[in-house]
Parts: structure tokens; sequence; C-alpha cells
């Protein structure tokens, strides 16, 4: 036991140590952080404030352009041709024209600028007029605007998920579908980076020829079990680093701009015409269903209803246990094969069960709890990937312990053949292996 | 006499082949044994078998006269013939780390690793990387570390190869000193005339079987040819005429002034009879058994015949330097 904690302890500090894995660490986050940090800063720092002169010949709008963050209206008296001569001494960066008949002939709208029209001040533009011209328009039938609005509904239908304790909980499925896509990817990814690092690890010792020397102090179980445990504490202190530098440095960079992440509330109130009966409860129902309608809101109440302890404990188990039962599957390779290139056909069997739960990934999101969803998250090959798409949401107890004692399982069966093909494939050199020798090495008592 | 190991009809087959049929053999305490044989005879499938790496099919083997465990690996020092290092770890570190596996307390790996480090010269190798270092130097560093425990039983395979004369020496200096202190050795190696300067006693093994085993100088005893060689001068009569029918005359040649002449004794005859017969006709200048070379016993044991003068072989010229001595 003492002699796998000091093959344990330099199988990790080796590969801690190295400058490509110091490397890594930093710098992944740093990735990470990038992806989850840069669109928004892109969407903030690539809208400069757009000045756009509002010539409104009609007298009739002007009054629907006030300044955003972003755009900036100004409203010119003259006549459009000299408008025109301040865009081009670039006073502003574009022109409206609204034209004396812009309101029977709303074809007649220009915007003038001397380079690409930013389309967003223009979208913007557009809905202003759109609703002030049907607004007028109402007014010209009789309509009064208000009954309109208030006839005007919104329908998001709430789902509400029973509980097998009776309990009722508010169900956002794209809550839980972005959960069990990123676990079950991380889950892969660590699985084909770290189980492939076991796999070059026996072949170098192989190759190395210290392999003989090794093995004449240690069994070579011990030598494969301590270098598999080496390399998964290796991936667990590089995940854990990353999470936590991740998780830093995107709140250090919210805290230290906190307008550009502000939740910008787009969404419109649409209750201000309900003026029947008690207004003051009603007012009151109103308001919380809104807040359950904005999309933050449905975001938060989506990941309240989430059982985040079974995640993270599954997560981890599921982490763990996957890369252990492929790790050991990567060192028989490992140890079958004379050279890297011989490896290829038999990485085939090990990585298609692995590609295959990606794939799959899909067709389990839309239907977590189908026959296909359950027999994937139950059989080991896949289900470190299949399950923790499954569970942010929920699955039985029962069906998880089974999918955890058959990984288990999974586990131990993998490392005793695995043990069987290690300790004859290390020593064994200058021979072509195909899947008939490594039946008979398993065979060997 | 005591033995350290014992093996007792020790079979092991691989998948289609047989590597070792029945082979039982003893090595004695405090003595350098040589396992010899030709290539894919079965010697490192028997050396790994002592090493507890693999497991007889059938037979059984005993340390000390008790049944050997895989407990028993951490009396043995083992240098493989294929040998190798991490070359991305560095050197005192590695040594200390295969230290420790040995069993050996890191603190004391590192205060003995330094003392063979100051003998060897390896001193300032000690923070850099293996693969800064010579063939020859990563081979002290590998015999180091196979003797730093001090083990009770020493199993070198081939463990000349890679050295320059001058690391021979010294190797072949340290072996001989550690017998001194105790150590039971097991030599594996193509090169005879280490086998000649070095073992006591020894065991071939060719196409997975034991063919011979025994003390060195009695081997070479059994296989004596019962040729002499003669270097005589002042013959009063032609040296055809010399011997009557105990002997056989085999060659005569002049040579600087002398003749000399290669006689075998027929018969019970002794080696001073022949001396006899020939004092009173000449002067003897010199007058020895032509002995056989481990070499020759070796070629003769696996190919059934003595090599012929001339014969392709890398220890020829060895064993015809041994005749014209």
């Amino acid at each position: 036991m003492n002699k796998i904690s000091v093959i344990i302890k330099r199988e990790y500090l080796s590969r801690v140590k190295k400058r490509s894995f110091v490397v890594m660490t930093i710098l992944g986050p740093l990735l990470m952080a990038a992806l989850m940090i840069a669109p928004a800063m892109i969407v903030a720092l690539s809208d400069p404030e757009y000045n756009v002169a509002v010539v409104d010949d009609s007298k009739l709008f002007f009054h629907v352009f006030t300044d955003t963050p972003n755009y900036k209206f100004t409203h010119l008296e003259t006549d459009i041709e000299s408008a025109k001569q301040l865009l081009r001494d670039e006073k502003f960066d574009a022109v409206l024209h609204i034209p004396d008949i812009a309101f029977q002939s709303p074809a007649s709208l220009r915007i003038f600028t001397l380079r690409t029209v930013n389309f967003g001040a223009r979208s913007h533009m557009e809905s202003l007029l759109k609703t002030e011209f049907e607004g007028l328009k109402l007014t010209v039938h009789g309509i009064d605007p208000e009954v309109l609005m208030a006839v005007e509904t919104r329908i998001s239908i709430a789902t509400i998920r029973l509980d097998e304790d009776g309990q009722a909980r508010t169900d956002f499925p794209e809550v839980s579908m972005g959960l069990g896509f990123v676990t079950g990817f991380l889950i892969y990814i660590f699985i084909f980076l770290f189980g492939s690092q076991v796999l070059r690890g026996v072949l170098e010792e192989k190759t190395n020829r210290i392999v003989e020397i090794i093995v004449s102090s240690v069994k070579p179980f011990q030598l494969m079990m301590g270098k598999i445990f080496g390399v998964g504490l290796v991936g667990l202190t590089q995940f854990v680093i990353w999470v936590v530098l991740t998780f830093g440095i995107v709140t250090g960079v919210q805290s230290a701009f906190p307008e550009v992440f502000r939740f910008t509330p787009e969404e419109e109130v649409y209750v201000t015409g309900a003026q029947t009966l008690d207004p003051a409860a009603l007012q009151q129902q109103l308001e919380a269903a809104q807040a359950q309608n904005t999309f933050a809101g449905q975001i938060l109440e989506g990941l309240a209803a989430i059982n985040f302890p079974v995640i993270i404990l599954s997560f981890l188990f599921f982490f763990i246990g996957g890369y252990l039962l492929y790790a050991a599957m990567f060192a028989a390779i490992g140890s079958a094969v004379d050279n890297e290139a011989d490896t290829q056909q038999f990485m085939l069997p090990v990585t298609i069960p692995l590609i295959f739960g990606i794939i799959m990934m899909q067709a389990v999101l839309e239907n977590p709890d189908g026959p296909m969803a359950f027999w994937l998250s139950i059989i080991p090959l896949t289900s470190p990937i299949i399950m923790m798409v499954r569970i942010p949401f929920g699955v039985p107890y029962g069906e998880l312990a089974l999918s955890a004692a058959l990984l288990v399982a999974g586990f131990f069966f993998a490392t005793w053949v695995a043990a069987k093909i290690y300790r004859t494939g290390i020593l064994m050199y200058g021979k072509k292996i195909d899947y008939a020798e490594l039946w008979k090495w398993i065979r060997h008592k | 006499m005591e033995y350290l190991f014992k093996a007792e009809q020790v079979s092991k087959s691989y998948t289609g082949h047989k590597a070792l049929s029945n082979v039982s053999l003893a090595i004695p305490s405090g003595s350098i044994f040589g396992l010899l044989g030709p290539n894919g005879a079965g010697k490192t499938t028997f050396i790994r078998i002592i090493n507890q790496i693999i497991a007889p099919d059938e037979g059984t083997i005993y340390y000390r006269n008790e049944k050997m465990t895989p407990d028993h690996a951490r009396h043995i020092g083992y240098l493989p013939e294929e040998r190798g290092l991490y070359k991305k770890m560095k050197v005192g570190e590695q040594a200390v780390y295969l230290a420790q596996l040995k069993g050996v307390p890191e603190q004391k790996a590192k205060k003995l690793l330094r003392e063979w480090f100051e003998k060897f010269d390896l001193m300032r190798w000690w923070g850099k990387k293996v693969e800064e270092l010579s063939k020859g130097m990563a081979q002290k560093v590998q015999f180091i570390i196979t003797v730093l425990h001090k083990p009770d039983l020493l199993i070198f395979d081939e463990p000349f190869s890679g050295f320059d004369p001058i690391n021979v020496n010294l190797l072949k200096q340290e072996i001989l000193k550690l017998r001194e202190e105790g150590a039971t050795i097991i030599f594996s190696t193509h090169n005879m005339a280490s086998v000649e300067e070095l073992c006591d006693n020894i065991a071939l093994i060719n196409k997975s079987e034991k063919i011979l085993d025994g003390n060195v100088r009695e081997i070479k005893k059994d296989f004596s040819t019962n040729i002499y060689q003669l270097e005589l001068s002042q013959l009063n009569r032609p040296v055809e005429q010399l011997f009557d029918h105990r002997f056989e005359l085999i060659s005569a040649a002049p040579q600087n002034g002398l003749v000399n002449a290669r006689v075998k004794i027929l018969g019970n005859a002794g080696s001073n009879e022949l001396l006899k017969q020939v004092i009173t006709a000449s002067t003897v200048v010199s007058f020895n058994e032509l002995m056989p070379s481990m070499n020759d016993i070796f070629i003769k044991t696996v190919t059934g015949k003595f090599p012929q003068e001339g014969d392709e072989y890398k220890g020829s010229a060895e064993a015809n330097s041994y005749l014209s001595e």
C-alpha cells in the first residue's frame, strides 16, 4: 500500500511540476473566462454613442426620440440639405429625415449615412416610429390605445412538476438542459484528456525499459493503479483550479465593470391596462406573474428547482468513476503496444462508446426519461456522460443507485481485465499484438 | 553447502512456446553464479521468475530454504539487460524514487545515494535530467540503484554492456567487493572472459533446458581434452620419434628455434609420464595443459563441437589467444 502512495506521489508531482501543466492551468481559466466575458464586453464596447440628427419636416414625431445610452438624437430645425452637409462634416453619424408626408406614406422615411448604417440604431428608430404611427392611427380611427393594450396578452405556460413527495415545483427545462450538457461534456473531456495521459505514461515506461526495474520492486498492478490514481489526481487538481479561477476572474471582472453585465430590462410591462376588480390584490398577483415571466426570473426559478447537492455529488462520482473505468482500459492499451502509432486499432472500441455518448446527448436532452436515456445512463460505458445529462431533470434515486453500482462494478471488471493485459504486455516487446493475443492474455491464469 | 536460492523443476511456457522446462539449480550463498546461454534460451524468463515478476507454471523456488514469496523481492537487487530510466526526471530524484520502491526510507536513500554518487563521480549530475547523461553514466546510476538497498541477492543481466574498459574494471571491483561483503550474485552474460574471471559456479541454459551446471574449475576439468603443449629445444632425435604408443603427437612446428608440439595423452597415463619421456630427449622450455576456455565449453555444449580456428564467433579470437599463450 505504501508503495502505491510513493508511485502516486511521483506520478502526481512529475506532472504537476511540468511547465505545460502550469501554463494550461493558468491559461485554461483565462480562456474560459474570456469566452464568458468577451461577448458582453464586445457588445458593450462595439456600441459607442451613435449620433443621429433628426430632421422632422412634419413636426409630429421628434418627441418620440429620447436619448439612450447608445443612441443620441439631435433635433435639427434646418432643411435636409444643410443636415446632409453637417453629416458630410462628420458632425453626426446619421441623419433621419421625416418628410411632411411621412404619416400618409411611411415609405418616404430616409436615413442618410456616410458609412453602412448601424442596424441597431435603425431598428430602434423604426420601432419607435412604428409605435407612434400605430398610436396616431388608432386615434384617427377613434380607438383608445389603452383598450388595445389591455387586450394584448402574452402567453407563456409555466410548467409545474409534481415531485414524488407531492410538492409542486416550477420547472424550467432550459436550465436543466444547459446544466446537463455542460456537466456531461466536462466528463467527456476529462476522460479523454487524462485517459490518454495514462496511456502515454504506461507507454513511456514500457519504451523506456524502466518498467522491468520497477516491477522487480512492486507488483505490476500497484504500478498501474498508482499511475491511474496519480493522473486522476492531476486531473482533479487542474479541474478544481480551473473552476475556482474561472469563477474568480468572472466575478472580478463583473464587479469591476458592473454596468456591462447589468440585466437590461428589455421586457416591457404588459399589464397596465387591467383595471378590473380589486386593484391592489390584482396588482400583487400581476407583479408576481411578471417576475416569473422575465427571463432572468425564470432562470432563477429554474435554478432554484434543481437539486444541487445531488448534482454536485453525482458529478463528482461519475466524473471520478468514468475516469477510472476508462483509465484502466487506456492503461491496458498502453501496455499492449510498442509505440503510439500501434494504439489506433485498440483505441477505437474504447473511444466509440464515449463519442456515442456525446452524440446521443441531444436525443437524451429531448426526452430525458425515455427508454434510450434510461439504458444509456445505466450501462457503465456511457453512463458517466448520459447520467449527468439526465440528473438535472431529476432521476429516481433507485436508478441513480443502480447506475452508480454498475459503474463501480464496471470499474472493477475493467481493472481486472486491464491488470491481466498489463502484466503481460509491459514485458512484451517487438510483437505485433492483435485481439486474439489479448484474449489469450486475459484467459491466462 | 548453504544455498541462498534453489529452483526445483521449474517450467514456464508462454502462449505458443516453452521458455523453461524442468530447470533445477542451486546457488551457493556468497558466490558468484554465472547464468549462461544463447539468446532466447530462457535466461531472462528464469531471472524474472527469481524476481517474482512472473510465476512459474510448475516447480518451486526457494529463498534460504523458504518457499519464495513476493515479499522476498526486497532482498533482491536486479539490473535488467534492457534497462532505462525516466528521461525527463532528475537523476537524484529518480534514484530516490526507485530506492523508495525497494523499501528504503527517503532520508536514508538520500544519504546512501550521496555516498555512492561521490564514489562514482556523479554528484554534479544529481540535479540534471537523465536525458543529459551519457549512456555510461546512466548505466552507473542504474548500477547504484540496484545495489543501494544492500540486497542479499544481486542479479546482473549483461552488466558490462555499454561500459568502457575503465568502467568495466570499476564495476568488476565493486561486484567482487559486494561478494566479499556477503552478497550472492547471479550474473547473466555472453562475455565468457568475464565469466572465467568472476564466476565460481555456472549453469548453462539452452533451448529452455539446463544442459550444464557446476563449479567452473570442475567443469573445465571435465572438458579437458588431455592435450598438452610443449616447447622443446636441443632435441636428440626428430620430434615424431619422441613419444611411445601412450601418446599421440597432434602437431609439431618449429618456432623461434624451438619446437612447438601438441601432444594428447591416450589411455590413463598422466602428465608426469609425458614429461618423463621428453625430458630424456630434449630440454623442456615450457609445458602446460591446454585447458578449454569457457567460451569453447559454451560453444561445444550448445553446438556439439569445439570451435575451430577462424570460426566466426565473437569469442574465438579470445580462445585462440589462449592457445598461443
